[in-house]
């Protein structure tokens, strides 16, 4: 299915939750809504969903004006950051309930299948309640998945799980989304999960929708400061900087080789990624002294936030490196690696990718 | 401040026959005096209970707890002279900020000149100095819980200060600030802390020693390092890390090591006889290899994801149907597509052998 | 622009009726009574403000007033504290639990004028429990003689009957409290005291604002129960306001003042407890600080 958005705002009171927004959903595609808490995320799916009806703008299926038809007479499934299951039904009763709505044959074939892509098969005859929070998600998915519905909605599905379970159903989820029966669209806080679920992603920030493209494209060339802010974790580290003829100057001290076209203001800011950060020195690198505030232990990486002269860092290491707060560092960083944006926050010089 | 020993066990019943009878099995622990501890796991691996009993909010049913080698199973929280912080705030509402940090020490009877030094202490750690005489009732929940951080904290005699997931309501972008103030505050304070949590992250970050659970069982106590680069167990490799460790299935023999019938690597003093074992490798340690290197295997690709800073590559070993192999690249190389065949090279220093779960090289 | 729907309106007509029909219509009778001077079906006088006048004038009023407010508030002063002990002091689970909300919840289920009769036996000299009992003791007890004693009787008989109601509240409210509270306080060392003024008091603001403004709006209308247990007296002592407006507007058929006097009695009842919620939403919320939200 194909989804249209075309000006939509929508406006509580005095509020506005949304700016005035387009987009065009690649159908059966998945589509990562990425932004903070507050960025309108939910507001924006609500929309899409006919939950809500927007202050203005149109919502189009396939060509097809349906602003303000309400939910029910729309084909969507929805998966919410809390586990909704009907209580007092069996875990077989809840998947099969779109079914039965909808007075389809092969009702238990359908919900068999369901449960054993989803790994539930043998919890059939219990109720949610007796389930634990993965399995309870996972009935609430199966049976959105049962609907079949041709525009999929799930808010921040993961949110209320342990990581590692996370782990495990967002890969499984991204195998079932793959197969391209319907246009899914999934919020996230996370920049990480938007690029394990791939696909295409919109940022969100603040009720406005920044960017929309592939997903790595997205996240490579970020058109903004906003985009490159919220889609990157550790956040990007920022540094003012200025142009002068033939380089960029940080701190008024360091400088960085790099070429630039031409320019309205010198006024710059240096974004660099944390993975861009090492201590192992290579050719041509700049160095940057500092000493650690703290380093964070992810378990297959370690954030090291340091404390240099251009600002605060955080560097991204592989594998687990212990330091001692306030212990003397030094990070490197290949001038060819960085973002420039320009004094409007525009992407100036993204690096090259191969 | 206080040495604490645990020897104990807690059942859910009485009498208690099988290993799931049991919210914690068996175990012998000791967490030293200043120490920083986690102790880490998924929901229902008996952590909070294990926290609980080191704090006397839950009695073991069978050993005990001692404090500096004295017996305290029987003791109260507040006969132990312990300081906890639970999941979500607990503020007294019609209290200030003030007054809510110094009530632990008001109902001891410390003077009030001490009580005045002390919460402005602990104010200024946790930058709540700003607002002390502000209802707590009104706060937001970071500031909320940084008074609960406060009130466990504030005490100077505490034997330790237990902390159940404490940052769960703290906003992401906050918590790493958090995080820092508890390892200022315990290289300042030179307090025993132990720090229950589920999140790796947080474990890893706070911690000198992780005690790693699962089912009720301590499967490795060890610093973070040890956890990722030798898992005791199985579940530490799983567990740790994201991806967690790759499994393979391999047999052992008098001419060495062989994984889906490709031999991968010598007999050694360590791994000989014949007997099945399981190969450990992390998603880090695996490398792109020439087609036919000793210690590779080839493997089909079915994903190639690009996760920003690195590559994650998942293949499975043969024509795609084996063994899964998961494989963190480097951008800077040459990235291979799905459905393509390579070469991964899956045995190194870093490579680790279980045989029942448990670690033998 | 599309046109606003009006269906909406036919939604909440069954409302709008019943309310007509179960409070405005009758308010505006009274109102209605409360002009006029009805001398018979046939005849009425317009009279103004008259009745008013001269029901505010009405001295037996004043002391019925005066009555009422000293009841209501001995109920709220006895029965709120009383309530919360007795939820402090339940079993919080088990079997124990479930048999000690069904003992407590037994007065709440008398009807009203058998609680006077129940106590207007229990209180008889000659073979009422209390009375022979006090009797026994050398008290001379008399609930029909003694003003003092039929006060006494009849607050204590309001005492028993709702004070399991603030209690019932009460309890709901304890339950509610999340153990962490306690523990934590364990763990600071708090006092049982403390325990209750820090967490429980605070915990309960909410019932017992509800608790509160209940008991008191039922103890400003009472009716029943001293009606069959003292029939007002001995003299007047224990004729509260409602049982005096109906003297006057069955009794005495004064049909004018007595709708002029229901009013008053309206807008007093409205009036207090409009202040009592108000004192009590702002009790332990306002800041102790003064202008120090940052």
């Amino acid at each position: 299915m194909e989804l249209t958005l075309e000006r939509i705002e929508q406006r509580v009171g005095a509020n506005v939750h949304l700016y005035p927004l387009d987009l065009t959903l690649i159908p059966r595609a998945v589509t990562v809504l990425l932004g903070a808490t507050q960025a309108g995320k939910t507001t924006l799916m609500r929309v899409m969903a006919g939950l809500d009806k927007p202050s203005k703008g149109r919502v189009l299926t396939d060509g097809v004006d349906v602003t303000g038809k309400p939910v029910r007479e729309r084909n969507v499934a929805m998966v919410y950051q809390q586990f909704i299951n009907y209580p007092s039904m069996t875990v077989a009763d809840n998947i099969a309930s779109p079914l039965k709505l909808r007075k389809e044959k092969n009702i238990d074939a359908r919900v068999a299948e369901l449960a054993i892509k989803l790994h539930i098969d043998a919890f059939l005859r219990r109720l949610p309640a007796e389930l634990s929070g993965g399995q309870q998600q996972r009935v609430a998915l199966a049976r959105a998945l049962a609907k079949n519905a041709p525009l999929m909605l799930l808010d921040e599905p993961l949110v209320n799980l342990d990581y590692k379970l996370r782990e495990e159903l967002r890969d499984e989820l991204s195998q079932l989304f793959a197969i391209g029966e319907s246009t899914v669209v999934y919020a996230t806080t996370e920049p990480t999960e938007a690029l394990l679920l791939g696909g295409y992603t919109a940022v969100m920030d603040a009720g406005e929708l920044l960017q929309y493209g592939p997903t790595a494209e997205v996240f490579h060339r970020p058109k903004s400061i906003r985009v490159a802010r919220a889609f990157s974790d550790p956040p990007m580290n920022l540094i003012e900087a200025k142009a002068t003829q033939s380089d960029v100057m940080l701190n008024g001290s360091l400088s960085l080789a790099l070429s630039l076209p031409a320019l309205q203001s010198d006024m710059l800011t240096v974004g660099v990624r944390a993975g861009a950060l090492r201590v192992d020195r290579r050719e041509n690198d700049l160095a940057l002294a500092g000493k650690v505030e703290l380093a964070e232990i992810s378990g297959s990486d370690t954030f090291v936030h340091v404390h240099t002269q251009v600002g605060e860092l955080v560097a991204q290491l592989t594998g687990v490196h212990v330091f001692s707060l306030g212990e003397a560092i030094t990070l490197y960083l290949n001038p060819a690696q960085v973002y420039v944006f320009g004094a409007d926050g525009n992407l100036v010089v993204a690096p090259e990718r191969k | 401040m206080a040495r604490i020993d645990l020897e104990l066990a807690h059942a859910y019943k009485p009498h208690p026959q099988r290993d799931e009878d049991y919210a914690l099995l068996p175990l012998k622990m000791t967490f030293n005096d200043g120490g920083a501890y986690a102790l880490l796991g998924p929901s229902g691996c008996g952590k909070t209970t294990l926290l609980n009993i080191v704090s006397g909010l839950v009695k073991p049913s069978q050993g005990g707890v001692k404090f500096d080698g004295a017996d305290v199973t029987g003791r109260t929280p507040q006969q132990r002279n312990i300081a906890q912080v639970f999941q979500f705030p607990v503020i007294y509402d019609t209290m200030t900020v003030a007054e809510n940090l110094a009530f632990p020490l008001r109902n001891r009877g410390v003077a009030a000149d001490k009580i005045k030094q002390r919460v402005g202490k602990i104010a200024e750690m946790l930058e709540l100095n700003g607002q002390l005489n502000m209802r707590s009732a009104g706060l937001a929940a970071d500031a909320k819980q940084k008074i609960s951080l406060g009130r466990g904290l504030v005490r100077e005699d505490v034997s330790a200060v237990l902390f159940d997931e404490p940052l769960t309501v703290i906003d992401p972008h906050l918590k790493w600030q958090l995080r820092r103030k508890l390892k200022q505050i315990h290289q300042e304070l030179k307090l025993t802390l132990i720090y229950v949590t589920h999140d790796q992250v947080e474990a890893l970050t706070f911690a000198e020693q992780v005690v790693v659970m699962t089912r009720g069982r301590a499967v490795q106590i060890g610093s973070a390092s040890a956890l990722f680069e030798k898992p005791q167990h199985t579940f530490v490799g799983h567990f740790i890390g994201s991806p967690g460790m790759n499994f393979l299935a391999a047999q052992v023999n008098a001419s060495g090591v062989s994984i889906a019938g490709k031999r991968v690597m010598e007999a050694n003093l360590k791994l000989n006889g014949d007997d099945a074992i399981t190969l450990g490798v992390r998603p880090e340690y695996v490398t792109l290899a020439a087609p036919e290197t000793f210690g590779a295997l080839p493997a089909t690709v079915t994903q190639a994801q690009d996760i920003g800073t690195y590559w994650l590559i998942t293949a499975h070993v043969g024509n795609g149907d084996g063994a899964l192999i998961r494989a963190r690249l480097n951008p800077e190389q040459n990235i291979p597509h799905v459905d393509e065949v390579v070469w991964l090279n899956i045995v190194g220093q870093h490579t680790c052998f279980y045989r029942n779960e448990e670690l033998i090289a | 622009m599309k046109p606003v729907n009006q269906k909406a309106w036919l939604l909440i007509l069954p409302v709008v009726l019943c309310v007509a029909f179960s409070a405005i219509l009758p308010l505006m009778t009274v109102v209605n009574y409360s002009v006029q001077d009805i001398i018979s079906p046939e005849r009425r006088v317009f009279v103004g403000t008259e009745w008013f006048k001269a029901v505010m004038r009405d001295d037996d009023l004043q002391g019925a007033l005066l009555r009422q407010m000293g009841f209501s508030i001995s109920v709220l002063l006895v029965e709120i504290p009383l309530g919360i002990a007795l939820a402090l002091s339940m079993p919080a689970k088990g079997w124990k639990s479930s048999a000690v909300l069904v003992l407590v919840a037994i007065s709440l289920l008398i009807p009203w004028n058998v609680v006077g009769t129940i106590w207007q036996i229990y209180g008889r000299t000659d073979i009422g429990l209390l009375g022979a009992t006090l009797a026994k003791l050398g008290f001379e007890y008399s609930y029909t003689g003694n003003a003092t004693h039929a006060w006494l009787t009849v607050l204590l008989m309001d005492v028993w009957h709702w004070t399991p109601l603030v209690a019932l509240l009460c309890y709901a409210g304890l339950r509610a409290i999340p153990d962490a509270y306690y523990q934590a306080a364990s763990i600071d060392g708090a006092s049982k005291f403390a325990v209750f003024r820090y967490i429980q008091l605070p915990k309960l603001r909410g019932v017992l604002m509800i608790a509160v403004l209940l008991r008191f709006m039922d103890s400003f209308m009472i009716y029943t129960e001293p009606f069959v247990l003292t029939g007002g007296g001995p003299g007047n002592a224990t004729t509260f306001l409602s049982q005096y407006l109906t003297q006057k507007a069955v009794g005495q058929f004064d049909l004018g003042p007595a709708a002029a006097f229901s009013l008053i009695y309206f807008l007093i009842i409205l009036l207090l407890c409009f202040i009592l919620y108000n004192w009590m939403q702002r009790v332990g919320t306002r800041d102790n600080s003064g202008g120090n939200h940052g």
